[in-house]
């Protein structure tokens, strides 16, 4: 298996710490503590509004903190971006975009092709065999507006493959594609654990999560739970995770920002 | 009243002296352009070619990131602090105008940001206001300026409409030199402008700086205003930065394209608004730059082969026409029964099978006629052998197209004739094959009719 000279012995693949994460003000994630081990394939279940999303972003990096940390094999995240794969949700890019699916594969290259340099022969080879892997290279050239959803978010993954990372996180992976795209993308991700690297997947539908991952965490504001699933997805947590906001937190966190208006 | 006669007053631009007196025809005009002999006729063209590039290559970014209010608001916003400029020095100062509305510009997007960030309006209507507030009090500023006593001197009032023509070496060297900076910005971090401008949180995952990445585009983007201020004016400035991008974003589906073809139609469009200016005599230049860049967008909307309105109007009544003639062939090898299709049959009875008008019928027929798939003699109409051919092909993609979507997609014989009506036109020779073999040849459609056999 491929080691990276950064992953240092035994840490952890994500760790965070008494993470709080507030949008204008007003706390959507409160003091959320886990760790997630190397090679492993997760959900991160949980209602709408429960802060998935947040979650994911927080731990890339992309929103300011409250409080707490994350780190990435025991190094802060923005020491390990090359380590890092981020597929954002389909809806948050324009698709009208002059770009070729191929361009966007490209895109995953650019963490590790230099400030000034560009894409070498060997970055456009690996480019286009990402595409390959995701069943996308008869596309390569076609302008990604031409592209079905699931097609779209195959070029996603694709460019997420192309960054050769050890963990990745996914943003919604499955919303919006047709089964057969579903089922080549989980292929693709047991696939990916079983290479040893450690994927974080959001995911809202109960019906397929326990046959998809095999660790959970479950989310409301909160941390409900972070286990195998075996231990976690039991209707107990479930009904904890699903069963209504805890009205109190939600009020809490609305008082919080009227304070600071 | 007063304001908006001095307005007009404002936009003419001083007459060029390069121009023949006005008397003169059109071509002695034209040959006196392009003898390029009057030093201001040439610092004319080349500064419109420069801004054409900028604002090009710009306004690509602006218009993939949405930014087109924006762009058209700092324009505005420049106004005032020209004027300010303006009162402090005394002079028309190049230098000094320049930060004038750099110093403006800068303000009113830190405004729009703050008013955004700080209350529940939404930033379009920050822009907006933002916008119409500089603007305005630019106005009253070069308004008071034209009464004072050195206001005649000023010559801020081609900072309104623009007047290519009175550039000077020093603002030629200033646009000169931005022009540069953004080609080699735009060139040598390419790729960091393209990852930030479609997919900005994927960008900053990487390690991308998003924000500097940002504050650099709209700083270029100011400067690029600012420099085109003189030839375009503060009015119609955006158009400059909107247009032309517009229109290449319909040309073509690669960004490298788009750059390219975005800075090539800026500068067509500099030059000839500057010709057009000096043709018409006394129009500003601004006005003139624009309405070319938007006869451009005009042929591109309707033209460009993929996007362009008009081409894809004639496609689809191409394609109506098509059915029309398909659909009237099928009805006649349905009025004969598949059998002996070489028989005549008239109009009528044409009409009355297809709940049409014999009016109808007749024109449908013709068209059929004119295109060698049919003779028309008085009612009766017959079918050239290239003609029967067709309506076979017809029928048989239809009851094909049935009988595949009964067997292999397992919908319900009654379900299946609506869809084949449609897909009946549209099955290439290549799909039809594949359809046939895949069915093992068949005899009969779901309904029990023959399926006819189609030579060559």
């Amino acid at each position: 298996m491929h080691k990276d000279s950064r992953r240092s012995n035994g840490e952890p693949a994500v760790e965070i710490h008494d993470l709080t994460v507030s949008y204008h003000r007003r706390p959507v994630l409160w003091g959320v503590d886990l760790t997630v081990g190397e090679g492993q394939l997760v959900g991160i279940i949980g209602p709408n509004g429960a802060g998935k999303s947040t979650l994911i972003k927080a731990v890339m990096g992309l929103l300011p903190l409250s409080s707490g940390w994350v780190k990435c094999y025991g190094q802060p995240v923005h020491k390990q971006r090359r380590l890092i794969g981020y597929v954002p949700q389909r809806e948050s890019v324009d698709w009208d975009f002059p770009v070729t699916a191929f361009d966007v594969v490209l895109m995953g290259r650019y963490g590790r092709v230099g400030l000034l340099r560009h894409p070498r022969r060997d970055d456009k080879r690996i480019a286009r065999e990402c595409l390959e892997k995701v069943g996308m290279a008869p596309f390569a050239g076609r302008q990604i507006s031409n592209l079905s959803g699931g097609q779209q978010q195959r070029v996603f993954l694709a460019r997420a493959l192309a960054m050769e990372s050890t963990v990745y996180l996914m943003d919604e992976p499955f919303v919006g594609v047709d089964a057969a795209t579903e089922t080549s993308i989980i292929t693709l991700l047991k696939e990916l654990r079983d290479r040893g690297k450690t994927c974080l997947v959001v995911h809202h539908d109960l019906q397929t999560a326990p046959e998809y991952f095999d660790t959970m965490i479950l989310l409301n504001m909160r941390l409900v739970a972070c286990g195998p699933t075996p231990q976690v997805f039991t209707p107990e947590l479930l009904q904890k995770t699903y069963g209504g906001r805890l009205t109190i937190l939600s009020d809490a966190a609305q008082a919080v920002a009227e304070s600071e208006r | 009243m007063m304001a908006s006669a001095d307005m007009l007053a404002f936009g003419m631009p001083r007459i060029l002296a390069a121009r023949v007196e006005s008397t003169a025809g059109l071509w002695e005009q034209l040959g006196a352009f392009f003898s390029f002999q009057h030093v201001s006729l040439v610092y004319g063209v080349v500064g419109a070619v420069l801004l054409g590039v900028c604002c090009g290559l710009l306004g690509s970014f602006v218009v993939l990131r949405k930014m087109s209010l924006l762009g058209d608001s700092i324009g505005h916003a420049v106004l005032p602090g020209i004027c300010l400029a303006f009162v402090v020095v005394q002079t028309k100062n190049a230098l000094a105008i320049f930060a004038g509305a750099i110093i403006s510009g800068v303000l009113a997007s830190l405004v729009i940001s703050v008013i955004s960030r700080y209350s529940r309006i939404k930033s379009d209507t920050a822009v907006g206001l933002a916008l119409s507030g500089f603007f305005g009090l630019g106005i009253i500023l070069l308004t008071r300026i034209q009464r004072m006593a050195y206001g005649d001197q000023s010559g801020l009032d081609r900072y309104m409409f623009g007047d290519a023509a009175a550039l000077g070496r020093g603002d030629l060297q200033l646009m000169g030199l931005v022009t540069l900076v953004v080609v080699l910005v735009i060139s040598l971090f390419f790729r960091y402008f393209l990852a930030t401008s479609f997919d900005e949180s994927f960008a900053a995952s990487i390690g991308m700086p998003v924000r500097l990445i940002q504050v650099a585009l709209m700083t270029l983007l100011a400067l690029a205003i600012v420099i085109a201020l003189q030839a375009v004016g503060v009015v119609l400035v955006s158009a400059m930065l909107i247009t032309p991008a517009a229109t290449a974003y319909l040309l073509t589906d690669r960004l490298g394209r788009m750059l390219a073809l975005s800075a090539l139609l800026g500068v067509l469009s500099g030059f000839v608004g500057v010709l057009l200016s000096f043709l018409l005599n006394r129009i500003p230049t601004g006005p003139c730059m624009v309405l070319a860049a938007t006869t451009w967008f005009g042929l591109a909307y309707l033209l460009s082969p993929r996007q362009g309105v008009a081409i894809r109007a004639i496609r689809r009544s191409r394609r109506s026409r098509r059915v029309r003639l398909e659909n009237l062939l099928k009805t006649f090898y349905h009025e004969l029964g598949g059998e002996g299709l070489d028989q005549p049959v008239t109009l009528e009875r044409l009409a009355r099978a297809r709940s049409e008008t014999v009016g109808y019928v007749r024109r449908v027929a013709g068209t059929l006629a004119a295109s060698g798939l049919a003779g028309l003699a008085g009612d009766r109409l017959t079918l050239t052998s290239v003609g029967q051919q067709r309506a076979r092909q017809i029928i048989r993609n239809h009851r094909l197209w049935e009988l595949y979507l009964t067997q292999e997609a397992r919908i319900a014989a009654d379900h299946v004739h609506r869809d084949a009506e449609e897909i009946e036109h549209v099955l290439g020779e290549e799909i039809v094959a594949r359809l046939e073999a895949g069915l093992d040849h068949p005899d009969l459609d779901p309904h029990g009719h023959e399926i006819p056999r189609v030579k060559g």
